[in-house]
C-alpha cells in the first residue's frame, strides 16, 4: 500500500493528540510513516506504532531547537525523498502550516490548510474545509505534486490500530537556509494543568460580560469541573483580563471541540469564525438579542454570575 | 544607511458581509464590500514604528496583488503613513492560489527592492497564514514570523513569537521576512492630513509581463489546488433557549447530562 508521511508534533517525546488524529486519517489514504524530529524523537515510536505508524523516521540535532522552522522542512524533504509518499500530513498549528507551506513549495506541490476531514478519492486525497466563518464547507484537492495537507485538531477521533512502527534513523543534511533565524531564548508556557485550547474536547469561554480579570475564576472553576480548556473573546483579551494565548476567534485560535460554552460573549462574527464548527454550542448571556443565541443548541438568557456558579455546583453535586 | 520596507497587504471581502462563492468556486467579490485586511493594518503599523524609531532613512512601500478595487487597501495604508504603493493587477490573476500569490509577491518584492518584508499573520478571508513562510522560501531569506513584538537595529531584526507551548525570542540578519500578530500593537487611524497626503502619493501598477511571469503559472489554470465543491452550511436548527428564573444553571446541567457531557 502507498505510504503517507505524517509529521509528528511532540514535546520531548510526548506525542500531542492532533498527531494521533492525523494517523487515523492517514490510514484512509495509505500506510502512515511518521517523522519525529528533535529531542525525544525516538521516544515517540511506541505511541505512534500503537496508532498505526508502520514506520517511524527519527532524527535529532540541536538545529531543531536553535533555529526556526527551516531545519524541520529540510528533514521532511529528506523523508519525502526516502519514502516517496502519496501525501504529507501535518497538524494545523501555526508552525505546522509554515513547515507545510515551505515543503510544498520545494516539492512543487499544492497545499491545503486547516482540513477538518480527509478521504481517499480517485484523484488523490479529498480534504474538507470549513470556510467563511464556517458558513461554507468545501471539498478540495491538490492537483500538482505530492499533496501537502494540514489538518485541524479534533478533526477525527483517535483510534488505536497497532502497527509495526519500526524505527529508522532519518538522514538529514541541513540547507544553508536552515540557520537563518536563530531562537535566542525560550520561555515555556506555564502549565495551568488544563488541556490545550485547540485540542480540548470541551472549551469554556468568557467574554466582555465576565467584566474583569478576577471574575475569570468562575469561568475557570466551571472548566475545571468539566475537565475543559478556558477560552476568551477578543474583548476580554484586549481588556487584559485573560492571556492572548487563550483567545478564540478570527485573530486568535480556532477551536472545534465537542462542547463549547460561551459565557458573556455576544457572538460577533470574528468570534464565531473561531468556534462555529464546535459540535455542541451552549451560551449564557444577559442579552436575549445576542447573536450567539443564533448558533446555540442550548442557551440561557441570564446573568452569568448566577448561572455559571450554579451550573458548576450542580455538576459537582451530580458527580458526587 | 537606508532601510527599504515592503509591506504586503490584501484587499479582502468584509467579514461582516454575506460572503459566498462565485460559479467558478472562487470568492465572489462583486457582492460584498472589500477593505484592507485588518491583520495587515498591524503590519503597516509596525513598519511605521520601525521607521519612527530608526535613525536611518526608511522607505515604506505597500504592495498588493488584486483587482482594481484593491487600490482601496493601498490608499488606506498610504493614509496611515506609508510612502508609496505598488498594485499588481492582471486579469490572468483571477483564481490564483497561495503558491501562485507568493510567486507574484516575491517577484514584485524583488523588483521593488527590499531589506525587510512585513506581512500580517494571515489574511482574514483565506486565513491560511502561509504566505509569509512561502515568501521567505522563495526569496531565500530568513523568516521571522508571528511576532507580537518586533524591532530592527543595525541590520538585525529581533522579535518575540508566542507559540502554543513556549514564547520564543527570534533574531535574523536582514534581508528578512517578518509577519506580525494582532498583539504587536494597535494600528493607528489615518489622520485627515494623512488621508489628504495619500492622494498625492505614487501608486505604480504592474502586470504579469512587468514581473516576467507566465499566465499559466497563476490564475485558476496555474493553481496547485482545486475546489471541487462548496456548499453553504445548513442553518443550525434552532436550539432551546431558556430564561434564567433562578434555575438556569441547573437546567443547563440537565441539558449537558442529557448530552452525556456530565
Amino acid at each position: 500500500m502507498a505510504e503517507v508521511l505524517v509529521y509528528v508534533d511532540h514535546v520531548d517525546g510526548a506525542v500531542r493528540k492532533p498527531t494521533l488524529e492525523l494517523l487515523t486519517l492517514a490510514r484512509r489514504i495509505g500506510d502512515p510513516v511518521a517523522v519525529a524530529l528533535g529531542n525525544g524523537a525516538a521516544d515517540t515510536a511506541a505511541t505512534l506504532a500503537e496508532h498505526g505508524a508502520v514506520k517511524v523516521l527519527t532524527h535529532d540535532a540541536s538545529e531543531y531547537a536553535e533555529y526556526l522552522v527551516v531545519p524541520k522542512v529540510d528533514a521532511l524533504q529528506a523523508a519525502h525523498e526516502a519514502v516517496s509518499p502519496v501525501a504529507v500530513l501535518v497538524p494545523s498549528s501555526t508552525e505546522g502550516k509554515e513547515i507545510a507551506a515551505r515543503l510544498a513549495l520545494r516539492l512543487g506541490s499544492g497545499i491545503i490548510t486547516d482540513a477538518v476531514d480527509l478521504e481517499a478519492g480517485d484523484e488523490g486525497p479529498v480534504a474538507t474545509q470549513s470556510v467563511f466563518a464556517a458558513s461554507y464547507t468545501t471539498k478540495s484537492r491538490v492537483t500538482k505534486g505530492t499533496p501537502v495537507i494540514t489538518v485541524k485538531p479534533n478533526s477525527a477521533a483517535v483510534e488505536s490500530a497497532p502497527a509495526a512502527g519500526a524505527v529508522e534513523a532519518l538522514s538529514v543534511t541541513f540547507s544553508e537556509k536552515a540557520t537563518g533565524t536563530r531562537i535566542t531564548g525560550r520561555t515555556p508556557r506555564e502549565s495551568t494543568g488544563r488541556p490545550e485550547l485547540t485540542e480540548a474536547a470541551i472549551v469554556v469561554s468568557g467574554g466582555r460580560g465576565v467584566n474583569g480579570a478576577e471574575n475569570f475564576s468562575i469561568i475557570e472553576a466551571l472548566a475545571d469541573e468539566l475537565g475543559a480548556a478556558v477560552g476568551a473573546s477578543r474583548a476580554a483579551v484586549d481588556a487584559g483580563w485573560y492571556p492572548h494565548t487563550n483567545q478564540v476567534g478570527q485573530t486568535g485560535k480556532s477551536v472545534s471541540p465537542q462542547l463549547y460554552i460561551a459565557s458573556g460573549i455576544s457572538g460577533a462574527i470574528q468570534h464565531r469564525a473561531g468556534m462555529q464548527t464546535s459540535k455542541t454550542i451552549v451560551a449564557i448571556n444577559k442579552d436575549p438579542e445576542a447573536p450567539i443565541f443564533e448558533l446555540v443548541d442550548y442557551g440561557v438568557v441570564g446573568d452569568l454570575f448566577d448561572v455559571v456558579p450554579q451550573l458548576t455546583e450542580e455538576i459537582r453535586t451530580r458527580k458526587g | 544607511m537606508s532601510l527599504r520596507i515592503v509591506v504586503t497587504v490584501k484587499y479582502v471581502p468584509d467579514a461582516t458581509g454575506d460572503r459566498h462563492f462565485a460559479d467558478d468556486l472562487t470568492v465572489d467579490r462583486d457582492d460584498v464590500d472589500g477593505l484592507l485586511s485588518e491583520l495587515d493594518e498591524y503590519a503597516v503599523e509596525q513598519a511605521l514604528q520601525i521607521s519612527e524609531n530608526s535613525d536611518d532613512d526608511v522607505e515604506i512601500t505597500v504592495l498588493t496583488v488584486g483587482p482594481e478595487d484593491a487600490k482601496d487597501a493601498l490608499r488606506k495604508a498610504l493614509s496611515m503613513g506609508a510612502d508609496k504603493a505598488i498594485h499588481v493587477e492582471d486579469d490572468d490573476l483571477h483564481g490564483t492560489d497561495a503558491i501562485g500569490t507568493s510567486l507574484v509577491l516575491a517577484k514584485a518584492i524583488e523588483k521593488a527592492g527590499y531589506d525587510l518584508v512585513i506581512s500580517g499573520m494571515a489574511s482574514t478571508d483565506g486565513t491560511m497564514g502561509v504566505v509569509p513562510a512561502l515568501l521567505a522560501e522563495r526569496l531565500g531569506v530568513p523568516q521571522v514570523t508571528l511576532l507580537s513584538e518586533v524591532s530592527v537595529e543595525d541590520g538585525v531584526v529581533k522579535g518575540r513569537r508566542d507559540g502554543d507551548t513556549a514564547s520564543e525570542q527570534l533574531e535574523a540578519s536582514l534581508p528578512a521576512v517578518v509577519s506580525v500578530t494582532d498583539q504587536s500593537g494597535e494600528a493607528r487611524y489615518p489622520s485627515f492630513k494623512g488621508i489628504m497626503a495619500a492622494k498625492k502619493k505614487p501608486v505604480e501598477s504592474w502586470d504579469l509581463s512587468d514581473l516576467d511571469i507566465d499566465e499559466d503559472e497563476v490564475g485558476l489554470e496555474g493553481a496547485y489546488t482545486t475546489v471541487d465543491a462548496a456548499t453553504e452550511r445548513p442553518a443550525r436548527t434552532a436550539g432551546t433557549i431558556v430564561k434564567d428564573e433562578g434555575e438556569g444553571g441547573k437546567q443547563l446541567a440537565e441539558f449537558l447530562a442529557s448530552q452525556k457531557f456530565i
